[in-house]
């Protein structure tokens, strides 16, 4: 019984993080999983990539459960159509970006170096301009890769008063 | 008499025409009106960051890096998030110059000028594209040189 109850629960946890959960609402579909088509995370040389959960779920299982949470906020802002017009979600875009930002500069990006491993970056194969930011102020750890990072996967809001823009 | 000069100037021209077909070279390429020719492979942007001298007179400076979906729209402008005047010092980009921040009647703004907004309208990339045509341009320093010397 217990066994069931555990499995039916992962099985219930996986998939929710898959993309055809996240993208079954149109107020996924139609913004942000729009956006990220023409970025370097969907398409790109060599056909790895990023979904959803990748960047939006901490891969850890506590972690996870924190955040899987937090989400059921979600289900409350999909019944009520907190953002169910492109004019609702465009309003709270800034909203939603800064929830994103804060969360990934607290946990120094995690999910970007999930993938991105500073120990194995090589700085000869990067531009100047990059291996000059990844040698300096990201080897000091003064800054994690959201700081300069904005905006690669989805649109960016009204940047006002943002720092570093 | 008229008639004649007619026949002989569409007799000059057809001659003219079937010589200046091999000379001219076209983005279509060999391929006859009613084909699809091969495209040319796409070639790449250049993102060696290295400043490159002016190819006419008072052209903009080109852009010497990738700007791969760089966002520039009423709500962010990602070239100004390092080449703005306020950016450069931590960016160490280089800055726009002070034009940018004039509007048409010469008066200084705070910010940058909306008519200067979209960087793309003048500033571009380059690519490793063999150009089409060649650049006979010389630079008027060296054409003072040039004069100076004789």
């Amino acid at each position: 019984m217990g066994v069931m109850f555990w499995g039916g629960f992962n099985t219930a946890l996986e998939f929710t993080n898959t993309e055809e959960f996240c993208t079954g609402c149109h107020e996924m579909r139609e913004n942000v999983y729009a956006e990220l088509q023409d970025t370097i995370h969907f398409t790109n040389r060599s056909g790895v990539r990023a979904k959803c959960s990748d960047c939006h779920v901490p891969h850890d299982w506590t972690d996870k459960i924190a955040r899987k949470m937090q989400a059921s906020k979600e289900v409350w802002g999909k019944v009520f159509g907190t953002i169910d017009t492109r004019e609702k979600f465009e309003a709270k875009r800034r909203e939603l970006a800064e929830r994103e930002w804060s969360r990934l500069k607290a946990n120094d990006s995690l999910e970007c170096r999930n993938c991105h491993n500073y120990d194995f970056m090589d700085f000869t194969r990067q531009s100047k301009r990059a291996s000059d930011q990844h040698s300096t102020a990201l080897a000091k750890g003064e800054k994690t890769c959201i700081d300069c990072h904005k905006g690669i996967a989805h649109q960016l809001p009204d940047m006002t008063g943002v720092e570093g823009w | 008499m008229k008639s004649f000069i007619i026949s002989t100037l569409v007799m000059a021209f057809t001659v003219f025409s079937a010589f200046a077909q091999d000379d001219i070279a076209t983005l279509r390429g060999e391929a006859g009106l009613n084909q699809e020719g091969a495209p040319p492979a796409m070639s790449k942007v250049l993102n060696k960051d290295i400043k490159r001298k002016r190819n006419y007179p008072m052209q903009p400076p080109t852009i010497p890096h990738k700007i791969d979906n760089y966002q520039v729209d009423l709500n962010t402008n990602k070239c100004l998030s390092c080449h703005s005047r306020k950016r450069t010092e931590e960016s160490q980009a280089p800055m726009i110059s002070v034009t940018h921040y004039m509007d048409r009647d010469g008066n200084f703004l705070a910010d940058v000028s909306p008519r200067r907004y979209f960087c793309g309208q003048c500033h571009v990339i380059q690519t490793d594209a063999n150009p089409l045509v060649g650049n006979e341009f010389i630079d008027i320093d060296d054409l003072l040189k040039v004069e100076q010397a004789q």
